[in-house]
This record gives structure tokens, C-alpha cells and sequence, in this order.
């Protein structure tokens, strides 16, 4: 699975020069500052949740090449990690990832409509992007919030409670808001502070 | 009954805040543990106390801090785990979100007691709004004196950071963890050594899970006698439960532990009765991975007495007829949930979670998981049924960390005690290919 992963990673090299800019440097420096000497390796997920929101949304292999240059570590150990963590994409995605909980106690609770529902009004499937590259839909394992079932994440916000009628309001104001670049939420290098 | 150690000041506003924190008693127990004890008393009231890894094992937490190596030279390390990804439970996050302090706090005079400088909280990546949270509240600590060099004016120092993990159920398992907070992937180590011997950077460390450490303030505050006052014999203090599922009151309640789970399930106060005026059709009330019973197993033993919510009590009778406490994750179905359903969606959860490292565990959640399907989906047979239960008996014992114990118990435990079930799916699988499964479409149907 993981070989051709890495298989997969590889064939997309272009060799495009990468950097972060001033400001996330110096939050990528503090960062690594939490671990000890020597240990800078620890900054890896941190790092990498930051590289996939700052540069292009998904962790292509110039990026990775790039991360793993920073921490002074080799490739092949962010490619390990980049491909064993949910969180991390491999291929492009949607400007909203849609994560629905799939677990249990969700789907007890009306998950597997959810899903369902959202198939049929996005027109794709588990693992899909819209055609306008607007959403991506996955679907994810329990997401600790099981007592506010049915539950979605969409880039990493919680959205809980879902109805259908609920689900059509929250992707109109996605939608609507396309156009505007700012995350409603904070982004990870804000986070630190 | 009925007292609360940790959730007493949730619902005061901004409690969040360091000042409204500090103003209602906060921080005081490290100027006690810092100013008037020395670490091994703290180690010793902490025993006194009873208190109970809050994680899901249960491990005496006092004990597990002595098995702490303090002889070596090398630096040590204190690891909070709010990794929380046990299907069912959702109480740590609710803790950090409102009580950020508390467990700072708790850390704070856990790692004078061990003797740490350096601490470090992880938390599941997908819980990236708290790392704002509890970012703000450790600087906040570091500004008011409570974090960084000569804390109080003593000569204890301590730093705190927060680490986020990335989408893995298998990092909360602590060596897994420690491998991810040094920047790997998330595969749990052979155990012997413990971590608290060769843990983070191999050095000696102590994990322990959010709610053990935020009930440290209160033992330094109040002793380890006060605290083992309040509960049940071996079950002392109090408890973070996260009910969901089929109930009225889906949310995150702290009990004292020793009441009784009917009481739990029906009482307005706490999950408030089964939905819509359903019937009681099972339990699983420590996360997925502990066994699931059936309604008349979780009101009453098998000696039929009531059953209690205390380590000891969810536990009698062993596997045959009891359960565990674990994580406190409470997930309550109603007579409409297809249990063979669920079981089908856990072994895909642990399927997919399991790290791959060893094959029973790769392998055999991969089989249960496709058997499964097969029963649901209508296309079973008898010997699958028995064919499942060699599975999970193989897998069981047989694998480096407890993922693999934690994937099998449910499917056991679901045809111990529903049998009939997986026997119906296979007997008539026309009517199981029909079944709409969905809760809203359920709801629709009823009127
Ligand atoms: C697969 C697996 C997942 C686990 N997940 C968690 C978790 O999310 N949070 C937690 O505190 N402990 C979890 N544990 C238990 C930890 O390994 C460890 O026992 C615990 O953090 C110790 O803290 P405690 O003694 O305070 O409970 C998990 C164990 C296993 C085997
Ligand atoms: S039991 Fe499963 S999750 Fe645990 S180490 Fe083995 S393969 Fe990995
Ligand atoms: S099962 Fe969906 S959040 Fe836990």
C-alpha cells in the first residue's frame, strides 16, 4: 500500500523551487524550537499540516523535498509520514474538503444519510472532487464529537448535528464565500502565537 | 453522591481565561506543591488517592509514576495524551476546550512530582481548533509565572508545548504516540521497556491521558484521602462520561463513580431515557473497544444485582457477561440498531486504523471486516458466523499493542450475546438486503 504510495509521490516530481514566505519561517523556527536539540525531527506533522495549508493544498513531492531540506532530515522520512497520516493529501483537493464521519455511534445516529445525502446533491463519490474543484468529499473515522452526531469536518471545522436542510446551508455559504480566500477559521501557523 | 471535582467551575464564563481561572481557586495547588511539598509526597498522596489512569486501561496512576527510572541522568519527559479517537468518546476535548487551565495546572504539579522540566500535550490533529485553545492558555501560564524559569521564585523549572497529531486512531496507544511526537509514523513499540523507563528520545517518560492529569490540582489541594472519599471502594473520584448514541441527552457528564448505570441511562439529569420512547437494546460503555451487552447485562449482573458504574462493577462476570469502564465512551442502542450492522462498522473502523505491523492484526481486521459485510449485506452463511469468532480468538494475546485485542472483543462479545442476529442475517437475507439502515430515513418511517 505504502510502496505504491511512494511510487505515486515520486512520478510527480517537477523540481519547482519552494518557500515559505518571511513570516511562516519564523513560525516554522519556533516550532522546531519546542524539541530538543537534535530532535528537530519532532516539528515533522506540525510542519507538514502547515505546508499543505500555505503551499498548494495538498503535499505534492517539491514540497515534501522542501520540508524534509528544512528539518535536515531525508525525503523518504516525510514521505513516510506524509502517507501514513489521514490528514495529509497526497493529490490535489477541493478548496473545502468535506470529512464525514463514518464510526458508529455517527451512523447510528443518521451518518450514512448524511453521506448519501451529500453524494447525490455534489455528484460524487467518497473520495471525489466537484468538477469545479470546489469540494472534495471523504469520508472519515470517528472524529470525537460522537455526541453531536451526525458530524462533518470541512477543512478541519466541525460541523455538527447535520440535516439535509442544515447541509444545503452550509455549502451555500461555502459557495458564496468561494471567492473570498480568507478560511473562516484560522489557519495552523496562526495557531501559534 | 453526585459530586464533581472537574466540571464544578465549567459553566462559569470565561473560565477559559487565566484571570477568571486564577480567581476561582485555580493555580493554588501548585503554589501548595511548589512552596510546601516535596515531590515524593505529591507521588504519595496521588497513590492515597486511588486515581485510575482515565485513558481506558485503568492503571493505577500513583503506581505507574513510581515505576518511573529517576536513577538515570537523563532528562524526563511528561506526555498528556488527548489523542481521543475511541469511537464513543469525545469528554477530553470538551475539557481543553473549557477548562484549558485545569489541565495545565494538573501538569504542572505532576511534573514537579516526576521531576520533569519539559511536558508536552499531544492532541489528534483533527482537533486543530484546540491548539489555539490551549496555546493561548500555556502562554498565559508563562506570563503570570506558572511556566518557565524559577516558577514561583522556587527552582523548579517547566516549559509546556502542545503537538498535533494527524488523522491516526493507532497514536493514542503510547508508544505509537511517543513514535509520532518524534515525527514517524504512528507504529507502537514492543513493550517491555515501558516508556516509563525508555519513552520519548529514550528517555524515561510518563504518559497519561488528559483527565488523570487534571485531577492532580485537586488531590495536591485536598489530599489523597479526600479524594479516595468520594466514589466507590477500588472506583474512587469521579468520572468524565461522553454518553451518545440512541439517548435524549447526548453530552459529556461527570459522575461520582458508584451509581448505578440504570439510573445513568434513565435519569433526566444525565442521558435522560432512549429516544423517541424506544426500547433499551444494548450498551457499549467504554468506547468501541470494550465488549458490547445487551439491556438486561447493563442494568443488572448475571447475579443479578444492579450494576454500577465503577471499574469493578462493569467488569463482573468477566467476558461471558460483563463489560469494561475504559474511556468512559457511553454508546447507548436502541431496539431499531442492527448490532450485526455495527460490528461490521468497528471491525472496518480497526481494518482501517490498524498500523500493519503485525499480520494477525492487519490480516485478520481485514477478514472480520469482509465477513462482516458479507453477513450484513445478505450474503452469509452459517459457518461464517463461527468462522469470525476463530478470528478474533487468533488475534487476540497474539500482537504487539492492544489494537488488536481492542478489534476482536467487540465482534466476540456482539455474537455471544446477539447470536440470533447474525443467525437471522443469514437465514433471510432478501429481507437484510431491503432494510433501509439510516437513522433520518427511520425517523421519517415512523409516522
Ligand atoms: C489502540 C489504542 C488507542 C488508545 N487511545 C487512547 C487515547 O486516545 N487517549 C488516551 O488517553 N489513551 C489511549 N490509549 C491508552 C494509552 O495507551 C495509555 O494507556 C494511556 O494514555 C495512559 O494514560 P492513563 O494511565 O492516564 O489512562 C489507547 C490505547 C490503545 C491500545
Ligand atoms: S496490533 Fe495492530 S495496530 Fe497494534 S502494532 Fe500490531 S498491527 Fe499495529
Ligand atoms: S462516531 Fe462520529 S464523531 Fe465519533
Amino acid at each position: 500500500m505504502s510502496g505504491q504510495k511512494i511510487n505515486h509521490i515520486l512520478h510527480q516530481k517537477q523540481n519547482i523551487p519552494i518557500c515559505f514566505s518571511e513570516a511562516i519561517l519564523q513560525k516554522v523556527h519556533k516550532i522546531i524550537a519546542h524539541y530538543p536539540e537534535g530532535k528537530q525531527k519532532s516539528a515533522l506533522l506540525p510542519i507538514l499540516h502547515i505546508a499543505q495549508e500555505e503551499l498548494g493544498g495538498y503535499l505534492n513531492v517539491d514540497v515534501m523535498d522542501y520540508i524534509a531540506d528544512l528539518l535536515k532530515i531525508q525525503p523518504i522520512e516525510v514521505y513516510e509520514v506524509a502517507t501514513f497520516y489521514s490528514q495529509y493529501y497526497l493529490d490535489k483537493v477541493g478548496k473545502y474538503v468535506i470529512e464525514v464521519c463514518r464510526t458508529g455511534p455517527c451512523a447510528i445516529c443518521g451518518g450514512e444519510d448524511i453521506q448519501e445525502y451529500l453524494e447525490g446533491k455534489l455528484h460524487i463519490k467518497d473520495g471525489e472532487t466537484t468538477a469545479d474543484g470546489l469540494f472534495t468529499l471523504k469520508t472519515v473515522e470517528c472524529l470525537g464529537a460522537c455526541g453531536f452526531a451526525p458530524v462533518m469536518q470541512i477543512n478541519t471545522e466541525f460541523y455538527e448535528h447535520l440535516t439535509p436542510a442544515k447541509i444545503d446551508i452550509i455549502l451555500e455559504d461555502l459557495r458564496l464565500n468561494a471567492t473570498n480566500d480568507k478560511h473562516s477559521d484560522k489557519t495552523w501557523a496562526e495557531k501559534y502565537s | 453522591m453526585g459530586r464533581k471535582i472537574l466540571l464544578e467551575n465549567s459553566d462559569i464564563p470565561n473560565i477559559k481565561s487565566f484571570d477568571v481561572f486564577r480567581a476561582h481557586g485555580g493555580y493554588v495547588s501548585v503554589e501548595k506543591a511548589l512552596k510546601t511539598m516535596a515531590p515524593d509526597e505529591i507521588i504519595e498522596e496521588v497513590k492515597k488517592s486511588g486515581l485510575r489512569g482515565r485513558g481506558g486501561a485503568g492503571f493505577p496512576t500513583g503506581l505507574k509514576w513510581t515505576f518511573l527510572d529517576r536513577k538515570s541522568n537523563k532528562p524526563r519527559y511528561l506526555v498528556c495524551n488527548g489523542d481521543e479517537s475511541e469511537p464513543g468518546t469525545f469528554k477530553d476535548r470538551y475539557l481543553m476546550e473549557k477548562l484549558p487551565h485545569l489541565l495545565i495546572e494538573g501538569m504542572i504539579c505532576s511534573s514537579f512530582a516526576l521531576g520533569v522540566n519539559t511536558a508536552y500535550i499531544y492532541i489528534r490533529g483533527e482537533f486543530k481548533y484546540l491548539l489555539g485553545i490551549l496555546n493561548q492558555a500555556i502562554n498565559e501560564a508563562y506570563k503570570n509565572g506558572f511556566l518557565g524559569k524559577n516558577i514561583l521564585g522556587t527552582n523548579f523549572s517547566l516549559d509546556m508545548y502542545v503537538h498535533p497529531g494527524a488523522g491516526a486512531y493507532i497514536c493514542g496507544e503510547e508508544t505509537a504516540l511517543l513514535e509520532s511526537l518524534e515525527g514517524n509514523r504512528g507504529n507502537p513499540r514492543i513493550k517491555p521497556p515501558f516508556p516509563a523507563v525508555v519513552g520519548l528520545y529514550d528517555c524515561p517518560t510518563v504518559v497519561n491521558n488528559v483527565e488523570t492529569l487534571a485531577n492532580v490540582g485537586y488531590i495536591v489541594n485536598f489530599g489523597g484521602d479526600a479524594y479516595a472519599s468520594i466514589g466507590l471502594g477500588k472506583s474512587t473520584g469521579t468520572k468524565l462520561i461522553s454518553a451518545c448514541g440512541n439517548i435524549n441527552n447526548p453530552g459529556v457528564y461527570e459522575i461520582e463513580l458508584g451509581m448505578s448505570v440504570e439510573d445513568f441511562i434513565y435519569k433526566e439529569e444525565f442521558c435522560g431515557g432512549i429516544k423517541d420512547k424506544l426500547e433499551l437494546k444494548a450498551v457499549v460503555p467504554g468506547g468501541s473497544s470494550v465488549p458490547i451487552v445487551p439491556k438486561e447485562l447493563i442494568l443488572f449482573t448475571a447475579s443479578g444485582e444492579k450494576r454500577l458504574m465503577t471499574y469493578e462493577s462493569l467488569a463482573e462476570g468477566g467476558f461471558e457477561s460483563g463489560t469494561m469502564l475504559g474511556s468512559g465512551g457511553f454508546i447507548v442502542y436502541d431496539q431499531n440498531a442492527c448490532i450485526v450492522r455495527n460490528t461490521w462498522n468497528f471491525s472496518r473502523f480497526y481494518h482501517h486504523e490498524s498500523c500493519g505491523q503485525c499480520s494477525p492484526c492487519r490480516e485478520g481486521t481485514g477478514w472480520m471486516e469482509k465477513i462482516l459485510w458479507r453477513i450484513e449485506h445478505g450474503h452469509g452463511n452459517m459457518k461464517d458466523i463461527d468462522l469470525l469468532i476463530s478470528i478474533a480468538d487468533k488475534i487476540e494475546g497474539n500482537t504487539i499493542c492492544p489494537l488488536g485485542d481492542a478489534a476482536a472483543w467487540p465482534v466476540a462479545s456482539a455474537i455471544r450475546h446477539f447470536r440470533e442476529d447474525f443467525i437471522f442475517h443469514v437465514q433471510y437475507p432478501e429481507i437484510v438486503k431491503n432494510i433501509k439502515h439510516g437513522a433520518l430515513y427511520k425517523y421519517d418511517n415512523q409516522d
